[in-house]
């Protein structure tokens, strides 16, 4: 039998590049604060949100996605045609079934690059990056598209007090191409299934179209339970990739934790124990929680406000619905 | 070793003043976590998990909805440390 050929890919991979597209409306706290029956310093108080940012009717995750990978690719200084794989990270794909990264692969001019939607949720921008790591490395693709996407207001209930308020919409969007040096450290990431329940939508497709009541399925979540796993269980695991990376928290240049909560934020730091030293991503004060795009359009935000931070490292970490979690050590491009 | 009723008094009134700046005079048995000391739930969720560290005790996260007032804080640690 004649050996098989197994190709090698670059030694190395790192993110070369960033972009960004928020909602094209900006919706403070006070247009939301009816329905649930609350104000805007709750809002404020309990989530650290001024405002966020939502999409109009006609604009869609996919649009939000095309812009943001386009500002990327173009950063990047590669044509669309040598992107090897094109990974979105989405929960809200307005249909099941086609992709929504075929369709952006196509927008952008990357057919036929292989293309596919990751379902984690708000680590799922973290498992991207993982990916694109390893096909890199693995010599299946030169540069590869990642891209977290979401139109959450198409997911939230006016009058839910658990979670909608928070949620907003916006993509990010990295290219990850080959290095000489380590741009990505190892992914530290899992799941657990046992806490399925605590973040997710209310209800199945099929049981919202039978019911009387006709309710489209939302999101919904446990806060508490979700708080105590996202703070202290996630510490350790930040942790863990810090060390797995070969550094210390004084190594870093920033903390770009998931945009869930600024109390999540806030209470993370403390725990982690940073230096005051390491810049943290705030812009869940704008932009409100995005779930797998939170991560890229905090990352881009800290360096458009921050460029002396470029070419440091950044410890990021996503955690989420499912549960699921993915945290890595990046050089920021 | 076990702590008193009275240890695990002073102890979560500490821990409440220490994440909500409430005095600790304030926190006595009968007063609702919710109702009398303003407290909301993520800031219940931190002072749960410092008293775990404190008292060396589990609180299960569906437990914690069942603590309403200090007394009930004070007899679930006191009761399964």
């Amino acid at each position: 039998m004649p050996d098989l050929i197994q190709p090698q890919g670059a030694k190395h991979s790192r993110i070369m590049s960033l972009g960004a597209a928020r909602g094209d409306t900006v919706v403070p706290n006070d247009d939301l604060v009816g329905p649930i029956d609350s104000s805007d310093e709750w809002i404020r108080q309990r989530t650290g949100i001024i405002e966020r940012r939502r999409s109009s009717k006609n604009e869609q995750a996919v649009d939000l996605a095309e812009t943001a990978s386009k500002e990327a690719i173009e950063k990047a200084g590669i044509e669309p045609s040598q992107i090897g794989a094109v990974i979105v990270s989405t929960i809200s794909n307005s249909v099941q079934t086609p992709s929504l990264a075929s369709l952006l692969a196509d927008r952008i001019g990357a057919t036929p690059a292989p293309a596919y939607d990751v379902s984690a949720a708000c680590a799922g921008y973290t498992y991207g990056i993982a990916q694109a790591d390893a096909l890199i490395r693995s010599g299946l693709a030169d540069y590869v598209l990642v891209v977290g996407a979401e139109k959450l207001s198409d997911f939230a209930n006016p009058t839910d007090r658990s979670i909608s308020f928070l949620l907003g919409d916006g993509a990010g969007a990295a290219v990850v191409g080959p290095s000489d040096t380590v741009g990505i450290a190892p992914t530290v990431w899992g799941s657990d299934g046992s806490k399925w329940g605590a973040v997710g939508m209310d209800r199945t497709i099929k049981d919202a179209f039978d019911a009387d009541d006709k309710i489209f399925p939302t999101l919904r979540q446990d806060g508490q339970t979700v708080f105590r796993w996202a703070v202290w269980e996630m510490a350790k695991v930040a942790q863990e990739a810090v060390d797995a990376a070969g550094i210390t928290p004084a190594d870093l240049t920033a903390f770009v934790p998931h945009q869930a909560n600024m109390r999540i934020i806030d209470e993370f730091a403390k725990q982690l124990g940073l230096p005051e030293s390491v810049l943290i991503a705030r812009d869940i004060q704008t932009s409100g929680n995005t779930s797998a795009a939170s991560i890229p359009l905090a990352m881009h935000r800290l360096l458009d406000e921050h460029p002396e931070a470029r070419g440091g490292l950044a410890l990021e970490i996503g955690f989420g619905a499912g549960l699921v979690y993915g945290a890595q050590v990046v050089v920021m491009p | 070793m076990a702590h008193s009723k009275e240890d695990i008094l002073t102890g979560l009134a500490d821990l409440i003043n220490e994440e909500t700046g409430i005095s600790t005079d304030q926190v006595e048995l009968g007063k609702s976590f919710t109702d009398d000391l303003d407290i909301d739930s993520i800031s219940m969720m931190t002072i749960v998990v410092n008293a775990e560290e404190k008292f060396d005790v589990k609180i299960p996260d569906d437990e914690v909805k069942n603590l309403q007032t200090v007394q009930d804080a004070v007899d679930f640690i006191a009761s399964n440390q």
